[in-house]
């Protein structure tokens, strides 16, 4: 009832391009913005630490696969390896320069991510499909072996580990052991939240365009005059820069460290998941997949718990990865669009609602 | 009906967030003992034998005794799954429970452990395993890692191989391989054994194994025939350690001339090679078999009785089962240790890191544990949280570990000062690194 | 020029001196690269068949491997003594199993996808790999398995052949792996070219669409050719499984099938051979005479650096159809 688009006039062309037309959905996002702020300040360590912060960090960098997988069509299975280019830039940057606010490295480090990202996607101009799939595997690996192997990548230490240092801003600690799960997670939720502002004016507009014209058809978006080349590179480096942001976010403020295999493939199979499961070409489906993907396991875990059911954790875990994949598959049965389809649906029922049309 | 929803949604999120942590106060009539096991993923061969035995010796203090000095002990197993991310996972969900001791059986989880145990005030017990430096106890307060290091035990192998060779001044000129997992565990021996590379005039080769590689390492042996290394020390976990010893008797490598680090001798690790296996070597600090009293009385009170999940008996006294079990006993002996220092029934993490720090198990102690001779005697100080104690060599009869040395010293002279450098640098690089503050208890 | 030295001239030197290591190398690069191919083979047959990218290959290996040393140790418990009759039992029933499971498969992931976009099968293969970890870990536990080779008469130890001056030593196992891949191959190139089945086969991979309004049933065609990449993945596992242990790390293995399979194209049998050939090759030789200057450990990435420079120049595999694209 009260979801009803009627008496909202659109009187310019902005006001009809606005990526939230509906007034009650801007409503929803500030008041989903303000939870999300208000969980933050009363929320427990482990609601915060184990759950929140990195169910963030994933959306982010499911966001970051999206731009280039849901949106420009380009399927890439490296985007673990982004990811750690991102946390290892920020690493090396902030040992170099410990005065300059660390948030400031954590956004730079993004486009050294984007720079390895578009080298690696120079190949996609000729390969396609899963070909282009199992290349970018080319990128995770030997930057995977990298992380390993280029000691200078993590300060010649012994354990060939990276440790994150305390960083302070305003006298705050932000960084290391010693930042409260509050302060970690309000910066997350405020780098999170302004990529994700940023992504969605990117794919709502020109870019964004040109981005799905390449995936419905590149011959024919070639023709009509995108320059396949530099749009396609163009998705790598968006893709590359937020996945590299999102590790960096992975390592500075949650993890507090991290050895090579953080970043392996099963990572980049995590996220690729996420934004399937969440829907390609949706930004939102992102935080959806990131929350069925990254939460479910953990839900599923403590189910038996809160039954008292006398089971051995082990058996648990077996039980979790069967349910997980039957659950991918029902999933995929029930809405293969992902459930950002699934969101649109439901809005379309209440917009309508109590009538059926 | 949205707002509303939203409204809704946002004062349940609240609550939920705030009311988490309320649900966590247990009641606190037993000592929380969180182990992190992985009884799943690619290095459950290595991690079902460990948890097994950890699990059963505390269940059977429970049994026997009734916990310890009649305090039960709360033991819970978190699957992580070797994976770091999970093990993160464990510790957000254990710490709010005051758990004595952390076991992450992981190097990877223990880097991740080390700089939050401090600020959790929870002690952690890297068992011989995890991050060499942090044996510094001046450094690393919070952080155990008896009864020696990844360095020293690359040292013993150094000082096995000049004992056969005739001598240290023998080494010169021999070749040595190292062939490890390409990890940080892996990697964790190489400075030490350069340092002495350069000292004693070997040759040291590295024969790195890609984690997806570890089943597939025909490569590296055709490296190790053309530099015909003398020896080769095999730093290795999971599947790794039986495709190594199995590609080595493929290659007719010498089996007295390949030796594991501790955590490469298990009976998983030698048995599928077959009779090509046999007389492979490997590190070792806990005695083998059911001959001591305390395996007997956990067969007696766990495993007869149905309580513990080892699938088969015969699988009780093998190499990475005891290992288990002496995990257990140090974290047992520290938590008695910290009763009786601080008086109280129930102790928490505070207390058990000063239980560990005074911790003194001799061999009177370890006869009177039912464990004459099975381990090395631990003692540990303020300074030294690591021991550098004496290991010995088991070598693999085809159906069993056997025991062929006696107990050798690691070269503390090579290990020590790497170790008082390497966690020097650890507190410089990480700004902001905590002083000591914790007083130090005179030893018990 | 140093540098130079050691990439161009250094290790064809070692080549040359030591002819019998090149050959050894040789003959471990032919056969991981058979090894490879019969992984990617599972992958082809799938592909062909029903366009899926079927990443649930590795876990069948594993799967199959299990089940078999499984079934082996259930057949001893059960009273049959003889271990010949009891192995043999076993690959039977393990046979059925991969029978059971891709009916299975067809009946409750493939037949509800039917016309999905190929992104959506590809993950619904991701969530059959984790329900077949869980239930793999759930039934036969985490131990890692030795795999019962002796009692199904596969040949052990090896020949040393004397070349060159030197030695180069043969596992007879290995030989056996190669012969049994060839086999395989064989049997599948006949039962696509020449039988009722096969020619049905080739028409699915064409059209599903015209394939159905033949009269062709895609239910049974989607059976068999999960059933036949059942036997693949056994016959892989046993090898595989014989060369280190049974345990789920043997999984990973499926990631070394991707280069082979790109790099031959992802719907030709011959290009998964010829493919593995050639990345068992290259990454032996690569890993022996250039992997030092790099600190070694390159292996886990020279095949797909390889596969993708092939690729640059033929976008769709050596073998692959030719992709054309029309607005």
């Amino acid at each position: 009832m009260l979801y009803r688009e009627v008496g909202q006039f659109k009187t310019s062309y902005t006001s009809d391009q606005a990526i939230f037309p509906i007034l009650q959905d801007r409503l929803g996002i500030v008041a989903i913005v303000i939870a999300a702020y208000l969980i933050g300040l009363t929320g427990g360590d482990f609601l915060l630490n184990a759950v929140l912060i990195p169910f963030l960090i994933f959306s982010l960098a499911a966001i970051g696969l999206n731009l280039l997988t849901g949106y420009t069509g380009l399927l890439s299975l490296g985007t673990g390896a982004f990811m750690g280019v991102g946390a290892y830039a920020c690493y090396k940057l902030t040992t170099y320069f410990p005065n300059v606010n660390i948030l400031l490295w954590v956004v730079v480090s993004g486009f050294f991510a984007s720079i390895v990202g578009a080298l690696f996607g120079l190949p996609s101009l000729r390969i396609k499909g899963f070909y282009l799939a199992v290349a970018t595997l080319a990128a995770q690996f030997f930057l995977e072996w990298c992380f390993i192997r280029i000691p200078w990548l993590f300060n010649y230490n012994e354990s060939g580990a990276i440790e994150v240092p305390q960083r302070e801003i305003f006298g705050i600690i932000v960084t290391g052991p010693r930042a409260s799960a509050q302060t970690r997670y309000l910066v997350v939720l405020t780098i999170v939240a302004a990529l994700t502002w940023l992504a969605s004016n990117l794919v709502h507009g020109r870019i964004g365009r040109m981005w799905m014209a390449v995936r419905d058809m590149d011959i024919a978006a070639e023709l009509m005059g995108i320059r396949l080349l530099p749009t396609k590179l163009l998705a790598f480096a968006v893709s590359s820069y937020v996945c590299g942001v999102a590790g960096a976010l992975l390592v500075f403020l949650w993890y507090g460290g991290a050895e090579s295999t953080v970043f392996d493939i099963n990572q980049s199979f995590q996220i690729l998941f996420m934004v399937i499961i969440g829907g390609l070409g949706s930004i939102i489906g992102s935080y959806f997949g990131a929350a069925v993907i990254y939460m479910m396991p953990i839900v599923l875990r403590a189910v038996p718990g809160w039954f008292g059911l006398p089971l051995q954790p082990a058996t648990v875990e077996h039980l979790t990865f069967m349910v997980v994949g039957a659950l991918i598959i029902v999933f995929l049965i029930a809405e293969p669009h992902g459930l950002a389809r699934l969101w649109q649906i439901a809005k379309q029922k209440l917009r309508v609602w109590p009538f059926p049309y | 009906m949205r707002p509303r929803f939203f409204a809704l949604a946002t004062a349940a999120a609240v609550l939920a967030g705030a009311s988490l942590p309320a649900s966590r106060a247990v009641a606190q009539d037993s000592i929380y003992v969180p182990l992190f096991t992985y009884r799943t993923g690619p290095y459950a061969g290595s991690g079902i034998p460990v948890a097994n035995g950890m699990h059963d010796y505390l269940a059977m203090l429970n049994e026997r005794d009734g916990g310890i000095n009649g305090v039960k002990l709360n033991v819970e197993e978190c699957e992580t799954g070797y994976d770091t991310k999970k093990g993160v996972e464990c510790y957000e969900s254990v710490k709010g429970k005051h758990p004595a001791v952390i076991n992450p059986y992981s190097t990877g989880i223990t880097l991740e452990l080390i700089p939050r145990a401090a600020v959790d005030k929870i002690p952690i017990l890297s068992m011989a395993y995890g991050l060499s430096a942090s044996a510094d106890g001046n450094i690393f307060p919070w952080i155990f890692n008896p009864p020696l290091t990844y360095w020293d035990g690359a040292s013993v192998f150094v000082r096995y191989v000049a004992s056969k060779e005739g001598g240290m001044d023998k080494l010169k000129g021999k070749k040595l391989g190292l062939l490890h997992l390409d990890a940080p565990y892996g990697k964790e021996p190489i400075p030490v054994l350069q340092d002495m590379a350069k000292k004693y005039g070997f040759q040291l080769l590295l024969y790195p194994v890609p984690g997806k590689e570890m089943q597939n390492q025909g490569s590296l042996w055709l490296n190790v025939r053309r530099d015909r290394p003398d020896y080769i020390y095999i730093q290795g976990w999971g599947a790794m350690n039986p495709t190594a010893v199995k590609e080595a008797a493929k290659v007719g490598f010498p089996m007295d001339h390949l030796m594991g680090v501790w955590w490469s001798g298990g009976d998983d690790d030698a048995r599928p090679a077959g009779p090509g296996g046999t007389g492979y070597l490997s590190l070792d600090f806990n005695g083998v078999g059911t001959d001591y009293p305390v395996i007997q009385d956990i067969l007696k009170y766990v495993v007869d009785k149905g309580k513990s999940q080892v699938d088969s008996k015969s699988r009780v006294g093998e190499n990475l089962y005891n290992r288990g079990v002496f995990n257990a006993m140090l974290i047992a002996e520290a938590i008695r240790n910290a009763q009786q220092l601080t008086g109280k029934k129930v102790v928490v993490g505070e207390d058990v890191r000063r239980g560990f720090e005074s911790l003194n198990i001799t061999e009177a102690r370890l006869k009177e544990m039912g464990a004459p001779n099975f381990a090395p005697p631990v003692h540990l100080t303020c300074a030294d949280h690591n021991g550098h104690h004496a290991v010995f060599v088991v070598r693999w009869d085809g159906t069993k570990w056997v025991k062929i040395s006696d107990w050798i010293e690691p070269i503390k002279e090579e290990v020590l000062p790497l170790i008082e450098q390497t966690a020097k640098e650890y507190a410089e690089k990480n700004t902001g690194w905590p002083k000591r503050t914790e007083p130090c208890d005179k030893s018990s | 020029m140093h540098l130079l030295y050691q990439i161009f001239v250094d290790p064809f030197v070692q080549m040359g001196t030591a002819p019998d290591l090149l050959a050894q190398t040789l003959w471990e690069g032919l056969v991981s690269g058979v090894l490879y191919a019969l992984i990617a083979l599972g992958f082809v047959l799938i592909f062909k068949a029903s366009g899926v990218f079927n990443f649930a290959q590795g876990i069948m290996v594993v799967f199959a491997a299990l089940t078999l040393v499984g079934l082996y140790q259930a057949m001893t418990r059960l009273g049959v003594v003889n271990p010949t009759i009891g192995a043999y039992l076993a690959l039977a029933g393990t046979v059925v199993v991969m029978f059971l499971l891709a009916v299975g498969v067809e009946r409750l992931v493939l037949r509800p996808l039917v016309n999905q976009p190929d992104i959506v099968l590809f993950m619904a293969t991701f969530g059959l790999t984790y329900f077949l970890i869980g239930f793999g870990e759930y039934v036969f536990g985490g131990d890692p398995q030795v795999m019962i080779a002796d009692q199904l008469h596969l040949p052990r130890g090896r020949i040393d052949v004397h070349v060159f001056g030197g030695v180069v030593q043969m596992q007879k196992i290995d030989i056996t792996a190669a012969v049994i891949a060839s086999v395989l191959v064989a049997a599948l190139a006949v039962f696509f070219q020449k039988t009722r089945i096969g020619r049905a086969l080739r028409a699915v991979a064409d059209s599903h669409r015209a394939a159905l309004s033949v009269g062709i049933s895609l239910e049974t065609i989607w059976v068999i050719v999960w059933f036949a990449a059942g036997i693949v993945a056994l016959a892989t596992g046993i090898m595989w499984g014989a060369r280190s242990d049974v345990s789920f790390a043997l999984e990973i293995i499926a990631l070394k099938a991707l280069p082979v399979l790109i790099l031959g194209g992802l719907t030709s049998i011959p290009g998964a051979i010829v493919g593995g050939l050639i990345i068992g090759l290259s990454e032996k030789i690569g890993e022996l005479y250039w992997g030092p200057l790099l600190g070694s450990g390159i292996e886990s990435w020279l095949a797909y650096v390889i596969a993708l420079v092939f690729l640059l120049f033929r976008p769709q595999g050596l073998f692959g159809e030719r992709i054309i694209e029309r607005v």
